[in-house]
């Protein structure tokens, strides 16, 4: 089974991960983030304790779904590699970034391209500032860029996040040890076998597509390839219309209700820091939580950081507030930007700048 | 024939590299890549380019000829 050798092919896969989303927006998820991977691993941190930040903490089975099920598709189908070794700090480190620039934005870039299937303004601003840092990282593998090759190891390494991830979901689901927020968007979720089948299809939809929001827009930078680009049309095709039929479609900046912010530029900025740390990385969060289901320990690495940068963002108080209403005075409220989170973002920006010109590929004699 | 080792590289590294050469060369070209998604990639590539790709599985990696 291949999806990845035609448009068509590629479309319904697409098609078919937006209506898993839409679905768990149905049943529960919080509606314009129904399968953001940030704020999903940022809730995963939170049911750790890895941060306190009450309103998001829940152990998300679509995280676990999405792994698990690229892991067994690909031991299905033949493609599952245990392999390591290319720069796994590095790779930590960008995994961090694109936790941080993600929190400044408030999503990641899938939940950038459902909020822009919302009418959210902010999101299409946004896609700005991905597209540029998209195009930043595609200038430096053009300079040769290169976090060097990865080895294969012992084929159980490969499973270690799969395996993690899971016990995760039997601790959340089998005992009280971890912690799940009662009001707020951690508090909004799925019925959990629901959720789990959503990650599990997902994930195996996603591992057959090469799903990949950073590299679709590589791609069609690099080679003028619009391949990957036809998978998150399909998606944004679907959300659209579960938008519009649920009246859920609202044109505009400072929606109340979406959790997002109107600060045009750290909106621009966060998502820049997302798409250049995502092209260095060799993909986007989504695409990180595939590949280390098939068995990469640097994708599986630069997932840890994704946790690690969610915990720092709570803990420091990086992350953006998103608008609301006031429930008691039914003023708006806009949502802001702390000025950590600015600093980090740009810190952020500057890091990736030192990672992409300071690591090259060396030829093989 | 000149051969293109992307054994191991993060994507799409294999598919630049694989461009370069075919830009270059003037006969066929041996590409090895170790990931299925890679391989896939890299025929698609050629295809599109109006040339032949020949995979033969070598162990857990490819070898991909394109003529």
């Amino acid at each position: 089974m291949n999806l990845a050798d035609s448009k068509k092919k590629l479309a319904l896969a697409g098609l078919g991960c937006g209506l898993v989303a839409a679905c768990l927006a149905f049943f529960g998820n919080p509606a314009n983030m129904a399968f953001c991977i940030a704020c999903f691993v940022r809730d995963m941190a939170g049911s750790l304790g890895m941060h306190q930040a009450e309103a998001v903490q829940y152990a998300r089975p679509e995280i676990v779904g999405l792994v698990c099920g690229s892991f067994l598709i690909a031991v299905v189908t033949k493609e599952y590699r245990s392999v390591a070794g290319s720069s796994p700090l590095i790779r930590f480190v960008l995994g961090m970034i694109i936790m941080i620039g993600s929190l400044v934005f408030l999503g990641c870039p899938l939940r950038m391209v459902i909020r822009m299937s919302a009418g959210d303004l902010n999101a299409w601003v946004a896609l700005i500032g991905f597209i540029l840092g998209v195009a930043t990282g595609a200038f430096a593998l053009k300079q040769g860029f290169s976090l060097g090759r990865s080895h294969e190891t012992n084929a159980a390494s490969g499973a270690v996040l799969p395996a993690i991830l899971a016990g995760i979901l039997i601790l959340a689901v089998c005992t009280a040890l971890l912690k799940a927020s009662e009001a707020g968007p951690g508090s909004m979720h799925a019925p959990i076998l629901l959720s789990l089948a959503g990650g599990l299809i997902f994930g195996a939809l996603a591992q057959k597509s090469r799903m990949c929001f950073a590299g679709s827009i590589r791609d069609v930078i690099l080679m003028k390839n619009f391949d990957l680009l036809t998978v998150i049309l399909g998606l944004f095709a679907v959300m659209l219309v579960y938008n519009v039929a649920l009246g859920k479609f609202t044109l505009g900046f400072d929606t109340p209700g979406v959790i997002a912010h109107s600060e045009f530029l750290w909106n621009i900025l966060g998502m820049y820091a997302v798409g250049f740390a995502a092209v260095l990385a060799g993909g986007c969060p989504l695409r990180q939580l595939i590949l280390a289901g098939q068995g990469s320990s640097d994708a599986a690495i630069t997932v840890l950081g994704l946790f690690f940068g969610a915990a720092l963002c709570h803990n420091l108080g990086l992350a953006a507030s998103g608008t609301a209403l006031n429930p008691e005075t039914k003023e708006l409220v806009a949502g802001a930007v702390p000025v950590n989170g600015k600093v980090a973002c740009v810190i952020c920006i500057l890091v990736c700048f030192v990672i992409a010109f300071t690591n090259k590929r060396k030829v093989r004699k | 024939m000149k051969e293109i080792d992307a054994r191991g590289l993060s994507c799409p590294e294999p598919l630049m590299m694989t461009a370069e050469a075919l830009e270059n060369a003037d006969g066929p070209v041996k590409v090895l890549v170790s990931e299925a998604h890679q391989k896939t990639n890299v025929e698609k590539y050629a295809k599109d380019h109006g040339k032949k790709a020949t995979t033969t599985e070598k162990g857990s990696e490819f070898e991909i000829v394109i003529e």
